[in-house]
């Protein structure tokens, strides 16, 4: 039965107010993206929203790292609008490269140092209690000097070379011998001033021989974690984090250092392994290795290992935080990779801005499908124009697998003191980031 | 009465013969003659002192543990007088069936045998035991050419066998009324029915607390699952077998599950234990056998591929090859409906003296077996322990799914159960799927030979495992097999094909089934 009213059609829709007319008005997504690949365009259509070209108006820009280089370049000078969103921090280098990473944690820990914080507590070696989760690291060729001399406190260790800004395990190998590196202490001698050149840098860490191995294999932990601003902090852990095992048995002996397949997890490299088994992939959810650690060593030690690694990951967000530019049209998911030692402690490799969205099993589809599905509904909420001034703060409905990890403001709003008192992992009972509805599945157990 | 008593006796004089044989005997002696030492234990009051003794240190809740144990695993005795083969199989029908077909698995396994002119056992030379030794922990890589091997049988082969089952006293009669059973067993078995289940496991209803439904993150803790963890940990430390089997009807913390499993079936790593493990090592290390393949080519196929227990790839081997190899597990054969398969030596085809059982264990493995060993991995990592375990379950529980009897945990009575309990309660669904084609033993059959081992997502296969072990029986299985096609009832009612019904429940790694169970048992209207 239809309501008739005075005014003809138009007026009629007005009366009507339904709210799918006003979305047909305000118009569909308009979205460009430079990375071809399906689990991405399939959630843009999905969401009924129009492919454009980046030359066009456009709402929402998947983009790769180097394009988000041009996007912010003082060259370019690109002007965002407050209807266009990007999936990176112009920054998120300060975070996502390996050198600036440990430059920024280092920074953050003497800061707090400085400040007298509790956090900032070492123990009596001179380690510190809390902080303490990125391997010893030096720059090369610029901290080479630095390297020598922890290198002939400890000469039987193994050290990991890494090129700064590569990916995928490329160009990774391992040393235990101050020979194999020689070329870089050459360097270092002529290149005071110059700076060096972004493709030649490497880090060096000490390379962690005790790996937590499960069915004799090493493996580490890609986690998923989503963060919408840095100031305040709100970042969002995705529960479906995986763990990439090696096809090859571990061994730390010194005549296997260069096989490559027993100490790089990187899918990259593992799927050329001759044990590569394309129906599993030799990945794990994060849930099975939950399952495992609590069978076999008890549920305290699982848990505290768990609220180790969601601190970790908080502490490198706020370690980088002040630096990072906190551009209202951004927001970014990034890849954390954790390694477990066999005391179960965690370490923090790297953290990846382009985790890979490519899928190696049928499973792996799912979840990376997930993932963004996920991500878009946090990032653009309800799936419509984004209005880069809005408050970033998603309804709980919408996470689907993020959970909060940690936000700023909630953690503020609850007044008190925000210093630790007490050690990570002990429960301070429901303050802090938690997400209120989450009944017992709580995430951060301190502010 | 006097019935009850002589009956009690004979049980009494037969427990005390097994454990006579036992380590826990001897070691009771020893403690015994080094208790005199101790000022309590006086001349005249001996045998009390020493039993006193015992209840304080503990030894007499193990003795305790080791008598539960027995009564569990071995049957009851029906009649004094009756032949060891009823306590394989009373009935003789099943027998002579489970002997044909024992005798065609033999068949298939020496035609496999000659046909790849591989010995069913030889010496290795010392090479290759050197190099084995050093492969021991990464026997997955390396594979030896398998595609020759195939699986002596699969679970699909057995079923054809169980449906062609009759028992020759009972005649059906051609009419068909309601009565008439319509699914694939056509064996009159007594099989029990909803309320009969619902008094069984009582521990699993709606009034009850349950790991696996109240444990999940919307119920707080303290409504059920702080207590009983609490009381798990107790559990634990008083060490009492019988507590803890009760105790884990209503499923284990993850934390606590290894050692309540290993406690209820009475497993304790002594060092004669792990010795034995390494013995077994030595031989499998000594000696190549044919089953080696099969077992090999079975963990490649299954396990290798699975999300969940790919990683546990080589700890299988570990434990698969030395189970062949262990002759202890020969004595489940008292129980067991099936008889370990014997073989000669080269050249003395039927003389007695050359017979050997083959392999060691009598175990033939069927493809999938690998399976009953893999989700142990998650609990246990010590080889040796794992091993245990895993032999302890066999000889308990697995054999029966894969041996024909008329024993209710057998799997002739599961799939009976479960054709029952359809037909009986969804017999729409029943009737539907039988008139497509699709009936649905044939779809269930092969969960229930692997416990649901490779279907279920681990958790919830533990949760499951749990309830075996607590109520000794495997029952469960069925009842879970038939509340998981209620669950998909409405999806299976519009499906028109036998692989249509397949591809609804193809997937089984979502379900939870402690949900499940409750539902089908306590919440549907009989």
């Amino acid at each position: 039965m239809r309501n008739y009213t005075i005014g003809g059609p138009d007026a009629q829709e007005e009366a009507t107010g339904k709210q799918s007319d006003i979305r047909i008005m305000a118009g569909k997504v308009k979205w460009v993206t430079d990375i071809e690949k399906s689990v991405l365009i399939n959630n843009f259509e999905k969401r009924g929203w129009v492919q454009v070209t980046e030359n066009e108006d456009w709402n929402f820009y998947w983009m790769s790292v180097q394009t988000i280089r041009n996007v912010f370049s003082v060259e370019t000078g690109y002007r965002l609008s407050d209807d266009q969103i990007v999936n990176h921090f112009p920054n998120h280098y300060e975070l996502t490269r390996k050198d600036l990473m440990v430059k920024n944690i280092k920074r953050y820990r003497k800061e707090l140092e400085k400040e007298g914080s509790p956090l900032a507590e070492k123990d009596e070696s001179g380690k510190y209690l809390y902080l303490d989760f990125v391997p010893v690291t030096y720059m090369l060729p610029a901290d080479y000097n630095l390297f020598v001399e922890e290198f002939r406190k400890s000469p039987s260790s193994t050290w990991i070379m890494k090129p700064c800004g590569k990916a995928q395990g490329k160009g990774i190998f391992l040393i235990n011998k101050l020979s194999q590196i020689k070329k870089w202490s050459r360097d270092s001698k002529t290149s005071s001033f110059m700076t060096q050149s972004t493709k030649e840098a490497y880090v060096i860490s000490l390379y962690i021989n005790n790996p937590l191995l499960i069915g004799g294999r090493k493996f580490d932990l890609r986690l998923y974690v989503l963060v919408s601003t840095y100031r305040p902090l709100r970042c969002y852990m995705y529960k479906l984090g995986f763990c990439r095992f090696c096809t090859v048995k571990y061994t730390p002996s010194t005549s296997e250092l260069d096989n490559m397949f027993v100490h790089l997890t990187n899918v990259a490299i593992q799927k050329h392994g001759e044990d590569y088994n394309h129906i599993h992939g030799g990945k794990w959810t994060v849930h099975n290795l939950r399952l495992y650690l609590e069978s076999t060593r008890g549920k305290e030690v699982t848990s505290r290992l768990f609220d180790e690694i969601h601190w970790i990951i908080v502490q490198s967000l706020k370690a980088v935080a002040p630096v990072m530019n906190n551009d209202k049209h951004c927001f970014e998911c990034y890849g954390y990779d954790i390694i477990i030692d066999d005391k179960l402690k965690p370490w923090l490799i790297e953290v990846n801005a382009s985790p890979s969205l490519t899928s190696s099993t049928a499973n792996d589809r799912i979840l990376k499908y997930n993932l963004i599905n996920d991500t878009l509904n946090i990032a653009v909420p309800n799936g419509e124009i984004p209005d880069c001034k809005w408050n970033k703060s998603p309804p709980k409905e919408v996470l689907g697998n993020y959970e909060i990890l940690y936000d700023e403001e909630l953690a503020q709003g609850d007044g008190a003191d925000r210093e630790l008192r007490s050690r990570p992992g002990q429960s301070l009972g429901p303050r802090g980031g938690r997400s209120r509805d989450s009944g017992r599945t709580v995430l951060t157990t301190w502010k | 009465m006097l019935q009850e008593e002589s009956d009690l006796a004979l049980i009494i004089a037969q427990i005390v013969q097994k454990l006579k044989g036992s380590n826990l005997y001897a070691q009771l002696e020893r403690q015994a003659w080094a208790s005199l030492q101790r000022p309590e234990i006086k001349l005249e009051s001996l045998k009390e002192d020493i039993k006193e003794f015992f209840k304080i240190s503990g030894w007499e809740k193990k003795l305790q543990n080791a008598v539960y144990s027995e009564l569990n695993v071995f049957p009851l005795p029906s009649h004094p007088a009756a032949p060891p083969e009823h306590l394989k199989e009373p009935l003789v029908y099943m027998r002579k069936a489970q002997g044909s077909w024992e005798k065609r698995i033999l068949k298939s396994l020496n035609s496999m045998c000659t046909e790849l002119s591989i010995p069913l056992a030889r010496k290795r030379p010392v090479g290759e035991q050197k190099e084995l030794l050093n492969k021991w922990n990464e026997m997955g890589t390396d594979e030896p050419d398998l595609s020759l091997f195939r699986p002596v049988y699969a679970p699909k082969d057995f079923l054809e066998v169980l449906i062609n089952l009759r028992n020759p006293n009972y005649e059906n009669g051609d009419s068909h009324s309601f009565r008439t059973h319509l699914g694939l067993i056509q064996v009159p078995l007594k099989v029990k029915d909803i309320p009969e289940l619902k008094e069984f496991f009582v521990e699993l209803g709606l009034t009850a607390g349950q790991l696996g439904i109240d444990d999940s993150t919307q119920v707080p803790p303290e409504l059920f699952e702080n207590e009983h963890v609490r009381i798990g940990q107790k559990v634990l430390s008083e060490q009492d077998s019988a507590a803890a089997q009760q105790y884990i009807r209503q499923g284990s913390p993850t934390a606590l599950r290894a050692e309540l499993w290993a406690l209820i079936l009475n497993i304790s790593s002594q060092p004669e234990d792990i010795l034995y493990y390494e013995q077994l090592k030595t031989n499998v290390i000594q000696h190549d056998l044919l089953v080696d393949s099969l077992i090999y080519k079975d963990v490649k196929l299954t396990a290798s591929n699975d999300d969940y227990y790919f990683v546990f790839e080589d700890y299988l081997y570990q434990v698969l090859l030395c189970f062949s190899r262990d002759t202890s597990v020969l004595g489940h054969f008292a129980y067991n409906s099936a008889s370990p398969p014997k073989s000669y030596i080269r050249g003395k085809l039927g003389l007695e003296e050359y017979a050997v059982f083959y392999p060691p264990n009598g175990v033939i493995p069927f493809h999938g077996f690998s399976m009953y060993v893999a989700p142990l991995c998650f609990l246990y990592h010590e080889p040796s322990k794992l091993y245990q375990i895993f032999r302890e379950m066999y000889v308990r529980f697995f054999f029966r799914l894969h041996s024909i009897s008329s024993h209710p945990s057998g799997i002739v009575s599961l799939c009976l159960l479960f054709e029952t309990l359809l037909q009986t309660y969804l017999p729409q669904l029943f009737y539907h799927l039988r008139e497509i084609g699709a009936q649905p033993l044939r779809i269930s059959f092969k969960w229930m030979v692997r416990a649901f081992s490779g279907y279920l997502a681990t958790d919830q296969l533990l949760l499951l495992w749990d309830r075996i072990l607590g109520y000794n029986s495997l029952e469960i299985l069925a009842v879970l097999a038939a509340a998981v096609f209620a669950f998909r009832a409405v999806n299976l009612m519009e499906v028109t094909s036998l692989a249509a019904a397949e591809a609804v429940l193809a997937d089984l790694s979502t379900l939870k089934v402690m949900p499940l169970l409750q539902i089908f048992l306590f919440a549907t209207v009989t």
